[in-house]
């Protein structure tokens, strides 16, 4: 079992190195096949993992290398595997293999195959380290390895200057959430003395009053650990405040917004927290943080997605928007109702995304709804696909979403934490969002009268093989992944399934929450039926009323479609001081300053004077012998006056 | 002096043998053909120059002998830097056929020149009494102030020989003085006595007087600032041979002198001159670095990269200790190898028929002609004193015995000018690597240029780390052994 393991984490790497490294001789196809084949044996073995960690009941630890070894810190390369790990390598692996192979179909026109595979592969191990890893050093080395390949994947179109200004954008506001993180590993590191999770999280209880002090004042250090680790999963994750990446992140490729920026990175955050629920669960200030943030985060971006007309934009907020459900569920101790969402969420979000890829393909890569429509008659099974991830989205009954998204709000509701009331209320009118614009987005895209150039819909472009099979598998787990796991992720077998791998310390949460009352448990379901009746009313039946309502709620409109204006307020607040900063001491400082003073004044100083010396030498005889003459009287003086001799 | 009898001959066998043959290489040049004048008498040059280091180098190993009433002097330092000067001139003879030939000035006095100069300059490093320092001065000079104007058909030829007559007279005129009040506050002129007359106690003031007066004339030989002026007009004047053989033997000739008067005859009295040397060593690098910045002609840059080198040799002096002389020695060698190769160099510079001189004439040598850039840069980096070349190594020793010597302001100004030379050496590589060509150069012309240009960039290769550290490190260690 120990060699599996080692397999699943190393074979995406061998690939991307292969890749990486030899890519070009090797050729395109060669590439692709290599970087799919090794991916989908990682995956297959990933679920082989998973049913003997989650039947089975076994746990591993695989030590691979030493790593570091210096004075009180020591940690190792090592693969530490129980059900929260296999679920993560199951979401990973599976994803990234279908998102291989459904890009050879996507992709097919791309000069640059190996690069983009590689980048693909690289991303994966990264991931692969970041979720199996048994400590927080070689967790911070997925992470911001996963954060370079989306970078990397993000700017593919380097020719693209949105493209890249995007990829820059990602990675500057992951490095302040990175900074909190490794912030966060520093404090823990300064507490309990060790970055292995096994000895954090046995030490955490002895710990639950220790104080931070820090310029004068007296912190809670489990409060202050757990705030920094999740402003770093707030970055990866997107959440309100550091979320405004990830709508540009959609300048990458599809499947890489598939892959990355739905199903597997942004859960990152999603995977810290729960992984850390050992020590949150005596942090309950920061617990009440990430109820909040989460709430708002759903609700905001729910909010934000109504009015969006990019089609991957709209799925981008509903990624962010279903991530604020995790944390929110996360916040309430619900830490199994959060992965389970994780789980469900990355099978239907990765489906609409390459839905929605696929639809870009036919259209001759065009992402604006606004001239979609109709598209139903061109790719009809993708028109099925995407309802069937719709459906899962919103919650209908027995879809994937159904059971992962109720149980999170119920548990938002049968909670008592701090904020859960707040979380409920925000879950519920997300919900209702979520609906609508999902709903939106269907009816935009595939039905009513066809709003693009005549020449596409004559002549869309075909899609293969390629895109079905992934699609096809995604809609599977789409609709199963909810009625076959939800006993076991949050049901009457959750105990044995976790087996300590999520813990919290008050009881459980999810008993109450599959005992609340009737208006409450189904509140989210009536709410998806008035979001789908509302979108097809205005959206089908009266399609004067959406522009009706921009034109009456004018400025609630341009609030939304700007989202909240985060991105000018940032703008405001950081970037133009930084750049007025920056400015400041380039020019004044350096180049004024330190070049004028420094090298440069040095420079031009020394010109001068040479120029200025080098006329002494005339060529006249008499200067010459004039300069030898005053040379020795000066040493002449020079001696008799220092006293060499008397 | 009651010696009535024949001195010893044997420790100036060398120089006997040089005296003789050079009257002989003016017999075969004034009554051989005209037109084969010169091509014999350069052979013949070349062979005697050879001769006379055999017979250098087969007295050596013995202890130190004196003759001609204690006249002259042999031992490990001369032996050595006899052997270099001989190097210098048989390199610049090598250069020399094409250039002369193709200016016309393929005289057979040439090579007897060079010999008569370096029998002085053999004089000069034994000498061991002011009165054979200056006879030997004078011999090498007269035939350098004829070098330098032998290309008489030329304003800048006998420019160059005027002036460098003039100032050499007046240097000249300076040191003579100065022997005089060396003379008449100590009442001798031997080196040994001067040594033992000033040791225990600080010198007279007319004794030291006396001293920065001969100081001056030998600073002026090795062209150190502020007596340094003649050089650039000199080198630019003279024809390139001449200047590559003013560059190289008689700088390793004078700045033996330099130090067998300042070790020998004034090494107990170290405090009394090291101020002055430190002042026209720093003078000397400041020039070499700053001047040289603006200089657009190769020649006159090689010349205040010569004043420069001076001053770093002049480090090692200031220092006076061994270690210092053998940094001097060291550093002499291996400058000469960096110049003679530059000016094997120079000499290949031609177009269309011409030589060229100015610095922008090597852009994109590089693309044109890449062993001769490879060898250029070679040399450039050598001459800055880059790290795995040779001219490292050499300003290391005499950085290294300055600092041992408790010298660090020293030091420091050094490495400072240091850093500003390699702007200009690194901007000939600029030049040849990265600007574009304005057309290729001509093939290198005569064996002896390809030859001596080749030789010394590989020895200013990182190769010789490995093969020429050793051996010549133990030489230059070994003639430090003169002044324990």
């Amino acid at each position: 079992m120990d060699t599996l393991i080692k397999l699943i984490v190393f074979l995406p790497l061998l690939g991307f190195l292969t890749v990486g490294l030899f890519g070009r001789p090797l050729g395109n196809g060669f590439s692709q096949v290599w970087t799919s084949g090794l991916v989908s044996i990682s995956a297959i073995l990933s679920w082989v993992v998973f049913w003997d960690v989650g039947f089975a009941h076994n746990t591993y630890g695989v030590h691979v290398l030493s790593w570091v070894s210096s004075g009180d810190l020591s940690f190792n390369w090592a693969f530490q595997v129980d059900t929260l790990t296999a679920v993560m390598l199951v979401v990973v692996n599976s994803v990234s293999a279908l998102v291989h192979w459904y890009s050879m179909g996507y992709m097919a026109d791309d000069p640059s195959k190996p690069r983009f595979f590689g980048y693909l592969s690289l991303f994966t191990f990264a991931m692969l380290m970041l979720v199996t890893s048994d400590n927080l050093v070689q967790m911070f080395f997925g992470w911001e390895g996963v954060g370079l390949a989306s970078y990397l994947l993000i700017g593919y179109y380097y020719h693209k200057p949105s493209a890249n200004a995007a990829a820059i954008k990602a990675f500057v506001v992951n490095r302040v959430g990175d900074f909190g993180f490794a912030l966060g590993i520093y404090a823990c590191f300064l507490l309990m003395g060790s970055v292995e999770f096994s000895t954090i999280f046995a030490d955490a209880a002895n710990y639950k009053d220790a104080q931070f002090h820090f310029l004068g004042g007296d912190y809670h250090a489990l409060t202050v650990i757990c705030v920094l680790l999740f402003v770093g999963a707030m970055g990866k994750s997107a959440q309100l405040g550091l979320h405004t990446w990830l709508p540009d992140a959609m300048e990458g490729p599809t499947p890489v917004s598939a892959l990355i920026h739905a199903a597997t990175m942004v859960t990152a955050g999603v995977f810290l927290v729960a992984r850390f629920s050992p020590v949150f669960e005596f942090a309950p200030d920061a617990l009440a943080l990430v109820t909040i943030v989460g709430a708002a985060t759903a609700i905001f971006a729910a909010s934000v997605g109504l009015v969006q007309n990019d089609i991957k934009r709209v799925i981008a907020y509903s990624t962010c928007s279903q991530l604020g459900y995790m944390f929110f569920a996360l916040g309430v101790s619900a830490y199994g109702a959060a992965i389970f969402h994780l789980f469900t969420h990355a099978f239907f979000k990765a489906l609409l995304f390459l839905g929605a890829g696929t639809v870009i393909h036919v259209m001759h890569h065009e992402q604006d709804m606004r001239k979609m429509g109709g598209v139903r008659h061109v790719a009809p099974y993708t028109f099925f696909m995407m309802t069937i991830g719709t459906l899962a989205l919103t919650g209908f009954p027995f879809m994937a979403g159904f059971y992962s998204k109720d149980i999170i709000i119920e548990a938002a509701y049968a909670s008592h934490a701090y904020g859960s009331g707040f979380a409920y209320l925000m879950g519920v009118l997300a919900a209702l969002f979520t609906s609508f614009y999902s709903w939106r987005l269907v009816f935009m895209t595939f039905l009513g009268e066809s709003r693009a150039p005549a020449e596409v819909m004559k002549h869309p472009h075909g899609a293969n093989g390629f895109f079905w099979m992934p699609l096809t598998l995604l809609a599977i787990g789409a609709v199963v992944a909810g009625v076959l796991t939800h006993g076991l992720f949050t049901g009457e077998e959750r105990f044995e399934f976790w087996r300590g791998a999520v813990w919290t310390t008050q009881g459980d949460v999810l008993d109450e929450a599959h005992h609340v009352h009737g208006l409450a448990k189904w509140a989210p379901t009536v709410m998806m039926v008035l979001g789908f009746l509302l979108a097809y009313y205005m959206y089908i039946v009266n399609k004067a009323v959406p522009q009706q309502l921009a034109k009456t709620w004018d400025g609630l409109y341009a609030f939304l479609l700007n989202k909240w204006y985060f991105d000018e307020l940032y703008n405001f607040l950081f970037v133009k001081p930084a750049f007025a900063i920056g400015r400041f001491l380039w020019r004044r400082g350096d180049e004024q300053t330190i070049d004028g003073l420094g090298p440069n004044g040095v420079s031009s100083a020394v010109a001068f004077v040479a120029a200025r010396v080098r006329k002494v030498q005339t060529g006249y005889l008499y200067h010459y012998a004039f300069v030898m003459i005053i040379g020795l009287a000066a040493a002449v003086t020079w001696l008799m006056t220092s006293g060499g001799g008397h | 002096m009651t010696q009535a009898a024949i001195p010893n001959l044997a420790p100036a066998l060398a120089e006997v043998f040089l005296a003789v043959a050079a009257m002989a290489l003016l017999m075969i040049g004034v009554f051989a053909n005209a037109q084969k004048a010169f091509g014999r008498t350069q052979v013949f040059a070349a062979l005697t120059l050879v001769i006379a280091a055999v017979l250098v180098i087969s007295g050596a190993g013995g202890a130190r002998v004196e003759t001609f009433g204690g006249l002259f002097v042999s031992d490990n330092f001369s032996v050595f830097m006899k052997v270099l000067v001989v190097l210098g001139a048989l390199g610049s003879l090598a250069l020399a056929g094409p250039y002369l030939r193709e200016h016309k000035i393929a005289r057979f006095e040439f090579p007897v020149l060079m010999v008569l100069s370096v029998l002085g300059m053999f004089i000069m490093i034994s000498s061991n009494n002011l009165m054979s320092l200056y006879v030997g001065l004078e011999l090498q000079s007269l035939a350098l102030y004829v070098l330098a104007a032998i290309n008489r058909d030329r304003n800048r030829s006998t420019e160059a020989g005027l002036k460098y007559f003039v100032l050499g007279a007046l240097s000249s005129g300076m040191m003579l003085y100065g022997i005089s009040l060396i003379y008449g506050f100590s009442g001798t002129m031997d080196f040994d006595i001067l040594a033992g007359f000033v040791a225990g106690h600080a010198p007279a003031l007319g004794l030291v007087v006396g001293m920065v007066f001969v100081i001056t004339g030998l600073a002026f030989k090795v062209s150190a600032v502020p007596f340094h002026m003649w050089t650039p007009d000199v080198y630019e004047g003279a024809p390139t041979p001449v200047t590559a053989f003013f560059a190289a033997a008689p700088k390793a000739a004078a700045m033996a002198l330099f130090v067998r008067v300042m070790m020998g005859a004034f090494g107990d009295t170290v405090d009394s001159w090291q101020q002055i040397i430190i002042f026209i060593s720093i003078a000397s690098m400041l020039v070499g670095a700053f001047i040289a910045l603006v200089q657009t002609n190769i020649k006159r840059l090689m010349a205040y990269s010569s004043i420069g080198h001076i001053g770093y040799a002049l480090v090692g002096l200031a220092a006076g200790t061994t270690a210092g002389v053998e940094a001097v020695a060291l550093y002499i060698a291996i400058y000469v190898t960096m110049t003679l190769g530059t000016f094997a160099a120079i000499l290949a510079m031609r177009r269309d028929g011409g030589q060229l001189e100015e610095i922008g004439d090597l852009a994109g040598l590089s693309k044109t002609n890449l062993p001769l850039a490879v060898a250029i840069a070679t040399l450039m980096f050598s001459l800055a004193g880059i790290p795995l070349l040779f001219g490292f190594l050499g300003k290391y020793y005499v950085f290294l015995a300055a600092w041992q010597s408790g010298l660090v302001e020293l030091v420091v100004i050094g490495l400072v000018t240091s850093v500003v030379s390699c702007y200009y050496y690194l901007r000939i590589v600029k030049v040849m690597f990265f600007d574009e060509p304005d057309g290729a150069l001509e093939p290198i012309q005569g064996a002896g240029v390809r030859a001596v240009l080749s030789i010394s960039a590989l020895v200013n290769s990182p190769l010789s780390y490995f093969l020429l550290l050793a051996p010549l490190a133990g030489a230059s260690a070994w003639a430090a052994q003169s002044f324990l």
